[in-house]
């Protein structure tokens, strides 16, 4: 009787346990077979998009990632590439810089995609560009102007200007402007960003060698909310005028309590405060502040206008700045992985680099050894929270 | 003089919304004697109440609630100021009924352990695309802020002034009055003295008859809406309301506890005392030595308070039964 019972409880622990080989079995078939089936499904090519699609850069993750769909949907309506439809991953990494890594991580080892779009803010590019890198995947982002950023490596690009540029328009602009006429400047920046420190740097430099003086610097850190000690410490320093190269959720912060504290002084900024929520949150404030960019809405360039309106008659809002790199960037894309040998990270990266005059909604776009684009600035002027167009530099005045 | 005199009322104004919050965690740590961690997302709910409160009324009255340019009457942020107390206080009850209350009886750490899961619960189920969502969103300006005093120190070209807006004065009176009527409460009435009974001891206190379970809860409720205040007081100073999970909340919180340690937790008036401390430490060190170092200056004083008067500014010294 017990030798049975025991027999019995072996019989059930052999069962037992070929039923979880079994599973695992099925679960590895299954896995490779799942792996498979994306290499295999040559009618598709997956691009990744890793966007802040919430949180306080929310408004420039989802212009660009409209954007790129609009684009997306454009070539594959028209032929796709090579034949093959283009199909695009989007992940929100929330403009947090260790989601941005898990977010980017995921499109390459899981999703497999042969390249990557993103981001805007220069942290977060520089977050993931090395995870692109080491993969061999190529990253192009639209909209980062820190220098720091392509230059992790070969795979990584961009097709915007960089903040040497941008901070010499900025500087010359605040000397030139009949409004302006500065000769003292301050600067309010966002330590906690890569973007903001390079750009207040570059900006100063220019500034001094046009024989300007910063009397003040102050810094701030994202998601502060009072800067009445910094703004209160810049009062007193009696500057002309007040630079501030930050992203649009604080700026629009700043310049409401700026104006609360009797501050007249015109403020002075860069692509960061291209957002629809800054004339929003700031509306009034803003007036007579100015700002680099690097498109406008109201240029009449045929080509914009003629991009503005489908994007408008498709999502029925005005294109931000945002929307347009990404646009840009999605073509850029297409056009090198059209040309490239194969879809290997190498070949598509080779594609990239030789870009040249390609004739994009933001401009002429010639990618450097450096894989930056070089291409002209715009400067527009807050007028009752609509950003106004004044001027265009162009590259190497 | 100038600065001195604008660093000053921006102190005032931040140190009355530590206050508030202070209150909150220094009451339910006299009656039960642990940190309830929920209390800043109490704070969070209250100004995401106050903000979809508005953003409801305001078109109700033929106001667009996205254009600051129009300001409603001022009986419409005494409402909203209001319903989100009154629900706050709710929201604080239940939490109470079903997080704490089964655990009376069971040892401190299970307590506070549950109250770091609750606060998770808040600011999780807060960031739902149907609660709150996880995007900043604008407050509309419920009190046009407008310039209410501006003092001259000196005139001609180097003239400084001091702009005092009305949202600071409204934030700091409105502050005093919740202050004074919980004072009176506490103090004065047989319900603040029941109170006090119970956290001086809640087992004689329940012999003599008085109701601890009631008393809890109407601590937790009055709590609970001083939050709710503190909050909606802070979305009209910065109208940027972050998501629920927004470390900039979680700083927010953890100052106001640091006030009430500061001013010796579990003493009502010493939270008032700590709010103002802390404000006045933050403030005047980032104008006069760096705004990088902000909180910094806020932990060193904690630190400095600890190791010299452990039991905080105002608190009374620890009696150990034996």
């Amino acid at each position: 009787m017990h030798s049975r019972k025991l027999a019995f409880g072996n019989l059930m622990k052999l069962l037992r346990s070929f039923a979880v080989t079994g599973c695992g079995l099925v679960l590895v078939v299954l896995a490779i077979g799942g792996c498979n089936k994306t290499a295999t499904d040559s009618n598709e090519i997956l691009i990744g998009h890793y966007a802040s699609l919430t949180g306080s850069q929310a408004t420039f993750g989802n212009a660009t990632d409209t954007a790129v769909h609009m684009a997306v949907e454009e070539i594959n309506a028209a032929g796709g590439i090579n034949g093959k439809k283009m199909r695009l991953i989007t992940y929100d990494d929330k403009g947090d810089k260790r989601e941005a890594g898990t977010t980017v991580t995921r499109l390459i080892t899981k999703d497999k995609v042969v390249a990557v779009l993103g981001e805007v803010a220069s942290g977060l590019s520089l977050a993931a560009a090395p995870i692109c890198q080491e993969n061999g995947v190529p990253m192009l982002s639209p909209s980062s102007t820190n220098p720091k950023v392509t230059k992790v490596g070969d795979m990584i690009f961009r097709c915007c200007f960089i903040d040497p540029f941008q901070g010499a328009v900025c500087a010359r602009f605040a000397v030139e402007h009949p409004k302006l006429k500065a000769k003292t400047a301050a600067i309010l920046y966002d330590q906690s960003a890569p973007y903001s420190v390079g750009l207040q740097e570059e900006f100063e430099k220019a500034f001094v060698k046009l024989k300007g003086e910063i009397v003040l610097k102050q810094t701030y850190q994202e998601g502060d909310q009072d800067f009445s000690a910094q703004l209160t410490a810049i009062r007193g320093s009696k500057p002309d005028v007040i630079f501030i190269p930050g992203y649009y959720t604080e700026v629009g912060s700043i310049a409401v309590q700026a104006r609360k504290l009797g501050i007249e002084t015109p403020m002075l900024g860069g692509d960061g405060w291209e957002s629809p929520k800054l004339g929003e949150v700031a509306g009034k404030a803003f007036n007579g502040c100015y700002y680099s960019n690097h498109y406008s809405s109201q240029d009449p360039n045929p080509r914009i206008q003629d991009f503005i309106k489908k994007y408008k008659a498709k999502y029925n809002e005005t294109p931000e700045a945002m929307a347009a790199l990404g646009y840009d960037a999605t073509y850029i894309l297409a056009e090198a992985i059209k040309r490239a040998k194969s879809l290997s990270g190498k070949d598509i990266a080779a594609e990239i680099a030789k870009t040249k005059d390609f004739d994009g909604v933001t401009g002429k776009i010639t990618i450097d050894a450096d894989r930056n684009a070089v291409k002209a600035a715009v400067m527009l002027e807050m007028k009752d929270g609509v950003a106004t167009y004044v001027s265009t530099i162009q590259p190497g005045m | 003089m100038a600065d001195f005199v604008q660093t000053l009322m921006t102190a005032l104004a931040i140190g009355s919304l530590y206050a508030l919050i202070a209150l909150g965690y220094t009451m339910v740590y006299g009656i039960l004697k642990f940190i309830n961690f929920a209390h800043s997302d109490i704070v969070v709910l209250g100004s995401w109440i106050s903000y979809s409160l508005a953003i409801k009324i305001l078109p109700v009255l033929g106001l667009n609630p996205h254009n600051p340019e129009t300001p409603p009457p001022l009986w419409v942020g005494a409402v909203v100021l209001l319903l989100s107390m009154v629900i706050c206080g709710l929201i604080g009850f239940v939490i109470e009924r079903l997080a704490y209350k089964p655990l009376r009886r069971a040892a401190r750490l299970n307590v506070l352990i549950t109250a770091i899961g609750v606060s998770l619960l808040l600011q999780n189920v807060g960031q739902l695309t149907f609660v709150f969502g996880s995007s900043p969103q604008k407050m509309p300006s419920l009190i046009q802020d407008r310039e209410l005093i501006r003092l001259a120190f000196s005139s001609g070209e180097n003239a400084q002034v001091v702009v005092v807006g009305l949202v600071d004065v409204m934030i700091f009176v409105t502050s005093a009055v919740l202050m004074l009527v919980l004072e009176y409460l506490v103090f004065r009435t047989k319900l603040g003295t029941a109170m006090r009974a119970v956290s001086y001891n809640p087992d004689s206190a329940s012999l003599m008859g008085v109701p601890v379970d009631r008393v809890v809860s109407f601590t937790f409720v009055l709590g609970s809406a001083l939050a709710a205040a503190a909050g909606f007081l802070f979305v009209l100073k910065y109208p940027t309301v972050q998501q629920p999970a927004h470390f900039i909340w979680v700083l927010l919180g953890l100052k106001a506890f640091v006030a009430a340690v500061i001013g010796g937790i579990g003493n009502v008036r010493g939270a008032v005392l700590g709010g103002f401390v802390i404000a006045f430490v933050e403030q005047f060190g980032a104008f006069y030595i760096s705004p990088n170092y902000k909180d910094v200056y806020v932990f060193a004083l904690l630190i400095m308070i600890l190791l010299v008067r452990p039991t905080g500014l105002l608190g009374s010294p620890l009696q150990e039964k034996v």
